[in-house]
């Protein structure tokens, strides 16, 4: 659901709240330089919204993501109030999710590529690595291609190649992410459900 | 879950047990706590002392790995003192079957063993049948041979005294425990058991599991509001990857990966289609095939044609009997024998048992595609603690992706509602969908097969059409895919589809090429009533909380399945104050039914309750296990005692035993005296790779600790706050120790036993000084139905740094 308009009554709550705890000697210097951010965009005209599902546990929560859309950055994520199975309720890390954005500088934005025996990543463009990928796949697949088993069965399989991951994905990624493993003949396709 | 997150809430008692849910499923404790509001008692059975016994009326402290017996004790309990609801086992489950002669159980083994092999032969346990092939049955259910007095007689051994024993719970919580929860085997009452990786992270794994189920069997505890077997899973979309067949042994909607014996579709479809000769038995696997042609039509669109087994011999066949699940995977990698690997958001090099095999095992790959939102320890695992980069031949390509608000897609929550994320913003910097990544690389690898290569035909002929005009992976295109669509222009049950239309419902599908649905059990998720899945209705129309029209929830958005057990044989729920489903005028009203059929007391159309299981009832027996039709405590791999108590087989006979040189595990050795568990803090995510990166959670928990008792602390001199090494035979951890009344010795009769715990969710990457992953103390050995590994009970000792 994409709603544009929102009172954001629970940004400039949480806002004060924490400005007013520096007057206890805390230290809300990060608290105050966001806030002076806020004060610069008109909230209310310029925030996009859409819902989402927390992507740690499965309880499947409901949140807000409010965006600029400006400058297209997220500026705040709260608990959705309508969201029948935590009404608006949220834990720690669900409550934290502003900092699995780009706000935070740790998100890896580049391809990286390690060479044999090299201690450092090289930066490298997704033309690049999709292509070696692909032929490494192609390599890997066709030098280790098993037709028939011991038995004599066909099996038409590779063992070589292992796959996991990943019940971070969304639906729609993981039913082509199997069907391209399968077509491509690995067994060892698992991931966290079996851990 | 059977049941769902909000239905808590309708429950007399609530067990949680193998769980800590008020720290890993924090938000699940509204509905608990909304249920003691209307008088619910909560009991939490654990080692440990949890927030979850913060809140809980009765506590129970029990050893690790000591499930079944707890559990087989209540079992006993319920069946001495006449607390199962009789008119619900007699007629919804199999207690009154008669297996056959040759079952017998005898000093910890089930006939059938074979030792060389370590395997049964289940056709030991099987059900007797007339002569028409129906299930014989004593509905008085005092046939010593019938599964209602072999389950008796079986749990007879289960007395209170032995179990505390074995458990290290005194006999007056044992009993407080069983009393309370006991007295939900009334057709009023309802009590539900909320689980998660504490129970299946053992040898025993899946029988802890089927012991509740039992219990809940008994009690009339199964397809009711507030009742239920609910497994808490513990990854947003765990349930969605396991739905779409992230997983050796299935395909999408638990279709059975087909085996190198199946040559063809028709032999795989009768190997998968199950038999019923009783017209009372819904039998509803027998439409498997169905949902199988229609896969495959999925996988290959025109390409699969009934004249090529629809494509069939494109799949890959594991060797039947052959497992190739994790532990056997890393196994296999460590012996050299894989050369390529993706680990697709995720980091068993934290999250794997014996992670210090894990992470020798990736140093012996020729390549590795790591696709993550954060760098980790699998991905690093080159410049990792111990390793020589310069040594280290691997190529690591190292993918950034987007994050879940930055794509738009579905997910599947512990309910098993399907939930729609809709997309905030772009992703920063190069990083793409995981949908994108994986669209562009089989592009690639097309591009390269059509110049040639070894068997190209399943590489070609995949339907990969999920990219919009602009060659944007579209996630609306793989959701309607899900959903189904129909091949051609039919007339199905009175009813006209023409091609290209929405398959309704997984009821339309078609075993004849005529259908194509890429999985069967998220049929309707998606189709003329537009994406159901992004539905925001709140009516509640039974007052029960099942939100019919929020999400969308499989199958058929059945909210609480196996929900005709919830009602009488004339269709009058057991319960009328908490009505989930009802017979009125000829017609069902509720939950959606599972299955139209009227209630049992219609004696030309009326069904069994269970409509999945062949013979149509609950199976109290269940011969359907690698390690026997009931569950039997059998001690750890790694434990504190040298026997076990209950009968002469030390651990469970079944389970697998790896024996390379880095596979060690041993037992009551004095090096290792101390039993060690591992569990997660509400701040950090599983191995912690999204988690470690955020401030301000990992300020909140910033390193790796260690729990022990005030008395193991005496006993090792150490104090709160002090560093500390926890070390098994596998490898060593350092922890600052917090010394906690919240573990307690275990009295086991003249045996004082110590256990101490530590979370999985840190690694040696970040943060700084934070600490390492439990996962280099934990063994990698698992249950052997689900090669789950054995993470939650160990031996270790604890020494001052």
């Amino acid at each position: 659901m994409t709603v544009t308009r929102r009172e954001f009554l629970v940004i400039s709550g949480a806002v004060g709240a924490g400005l007013a705890l520096s007057s206890l000697g805390i230290d809300m210097g990060p608290v105050r330089a966001y806030a002076d951010d806020l004060k610069k965009i008109d909230k209310i005209k310029t925030a996009k919204q859409t819902t989402t599902i927390c992507p740690y546990c499965a309880v499947g929560c409901g949140l807000i993501c409010s965006t600029n859309t400006k400058d297209k950055k997220i500026i705040n994520i709260e608990g959705d109030p309508d969201h029948p199975i935590n009404e608006g309720a949220l834990c720690a890390k669900g409550a934290g999710l502003f900092q699995t954005t780009s706000n935070n500088p740790n998100r890896l934005k580049k391809v990286l590529y390690r060479a044999p025996g090299s201690d450092k990543w090289q930066e490298k463009s997704w033309e690049w690595a999709i292509k070696e990928i692909a032929k490494k796949v192609k390599t890997t697949r066709d030098a280790n291609f098993i037709e028939k088993n011991a038995n004599g069965e066909v099996v038409n399989r590779v063992e070589a190649i292992a796959h996991i991951g990943s019940a971070a994905l969304d639906n729609e990624e993981l039913w082509p992410l199997q069907a391209m493993m399968r077509a491509l003949g690995l067994v060892y396709i698992e991931h966290q459900a079996r851990i | 879950m059977t049941n769902h997150w909000i239905d808590l809430r309708n429950s007399d008692c609530i067990l949680v047990m193998g769980s800590n849910a008020a720290a890993n499923h924090p938000i699940s404790m509204k509905w608990v706590q909304k249920a003691k509001d209307n008088g619910a008692k909560l009991i939490s059975v654990d080692p440990r002392f949890t927030q979850t016994s913060a809140r809980a009326d009765i506590y129970a402290a029990l050893r690790s790995g000591s499930d079944i017996a707890f559990l087989g004790g209540m079992i006993k309990y319920i069946i001495d003192n006449d607390k199962y609801f009789k008119d619900y086992v007699v007629n919804y489950t199999n207690a009154s079957f008669i297996p056959v002669e040759k079952y017998n159980f005898d000093d910890g083994l089930f006939s059938g063993y074979d030792p060389k092999t370590r395997k049964y032969d289940s056709s030991f346990w099987a059900i007797k049948k007339d002569s028409a092939g129906i299930p014989e049955r004593d509905i008085t259910l005092q046939n010593p041979g019938c599964v209602f007095q072999l389950l008796k007689k079986h749990y007879s051994r289960y007395t209170p005294e032995k179990v505390s024993e074995i458990t290290g719970t005194p006999i007056n919580d044992l009993t407080k425990v069983y009393e309370t929860y006991a007295a939900t085997g009334t057709k009023d009452k309802a009590g539900t058991i909320m689980y998660a990786m504490g129970w299946t992270q053992h040898t025993v794994g899946v029988q802890n599991i089927r012991t509740m189920a039992i219990i809940q069997l008994l009690l009339g505890n199964m397809g009711i509001a507030g009742g239920g077997v609910n497994a808490l899973r513990g990854e947003s979309n765990v349930q969605g990857s396991t739905d779409q067949g992230l997983l050796f042994h299935i395909l999408p909607g638990y279709l059975r990966m087909p085996t190198s014996n199946l040559a063809t579709l028709e032999a795989y479809n009768k190997a998968i289609t199950p038999k019923t000769a009783d017209p009372m038995s819904a039998n509803w696997p027998q439409n498997l095939p169905k949902y199988s042609v229609s896969l495959l039509k999925s996988f290959w669109g025109d390409k699969a044609t009934i004249e090529n087994d629809f494509g069939y011999g494109w799949l890959p066949k594991p060797d039947l009997g052959r497992n190739y699940s994790w532990l056997n995977l890393f196994d296999e990698m460590y012996e050299g024998k894989i050369k390529g690997f993706f680990a697709w958001g995720q980091n068993p090099a934290c999250s794997g048992a014996n992670a210090n095999k894990v992470r020798q095992a990736l140093a012996k790959l020729d390549w590795l595609v790591n696709v993550n939102i954060f760098d980790n320890e699998t991905g690093s695992f080159w410049k990792g603690p111990g390793m020589d980069p310069k040594k280290i031949k691997t190529e690591v390509f190292m993918l950034p992706c987007a994050a879940s608000i930055e794509k738009e897609g579905s997910i599947a929550n512990s309910g098993r509602w399907v939930q729609w994320r809709y997309k905030a913003v772009e992703a920063p910097g190069k990083a793409k969908p995981d949908g994108e990544i994986l669209t562009e690389l089989m592009i690639e690898i097309r591009k390269l097969y059509k110049k040639g290569g070894k068997f190209p035909d399943p590489i070609l002929n995949l339907k990969w059409d999920y990219t919009d005009d602009h060659g944007d992976f579209d996630a609306h295109k793989v959701a309607k895919e899900l959903n189904g669509f129909f091949l051609k222009d039919v007339t199905i049950q009175d009813k006209q589809f023409k091609k290209g239309d929405p398959v309704p419902a997984f009821g339309f599908l078609q075993a004849d090429g005529s259908t194509s649905c890429g999985n069967w059990i998220y049929c309707q998720s998606y189709n003329a009533d537009g994406n159901n899945m992004a539905r925001r209705k709140k009516d509640d129309p039974t007052g029960l909380g099942l939100y019919p029209q929020w999400s969308w929830c499989w199958p058929v958005n059945r909210r609480i399945i196996y929900n005709r057990a919830s009602v009488d044989l004339d269709g009058q729920p057991w319960n009328p104050a908490r009505p989930l489903l009802k017979w009125v005028d000829g017609k069902w009203v509720g939950d959606v039914p599972d299955g139209p059929w009227p209630p049992m007391s219609d004696s030309k159309n009326g069904k069994y309750p269970f409509i999945m299981k062949p013979d149509g009832l609950g199976a109290i027996f269940g011969p359907g296990l690698a390690d026997g039709p009931f569950p039997e405590h059998y001690e750890p791999l790694e434990c504190p005692v040298p026997a076990n108590l209950m009968s002469g087989q030390f651990v469970n006979p079944t389970v697998k035993i790896f024996k390379g040189e880095m596979d060690k595990h041993l037992t009551c050795d004095p090096r290792f005296p101390f039993v060690g568990t591992t569990y997660r803090v509400t701040e950090h995510w599983q191995t912690g790779i999204m988690t470690r990166w955020q401030p301000w959670l990992v300020e909140a928990a910033p390193q790796m600790f260690v729990e022990l008792s005030e008395e193991l602390a005496k006993l090792r001199g150490i104090n709160n706050g002090d560093k500390v090494k926890v070390s098994t035979i596998r490898g060593e951890v350092d922890c600052v120790a917090i010394v906690t009344t919240r573990f307690r010795p275990f009295k086991m009769g003249d045996l004082t036993v110590h256990q101490v715990g530590m979370p999985w969710c840190f690694g040696w990457m970040v943060p700084k000084d934070g600490g390492e992953s439990a996962n280099l103390l934990t063994p990698n050995v698992g249950d052997p139905n689900t090669m789950i590994p054995e993470s939650k009970a160990f031996m270790v000792n604890i020494t001052k740094a």
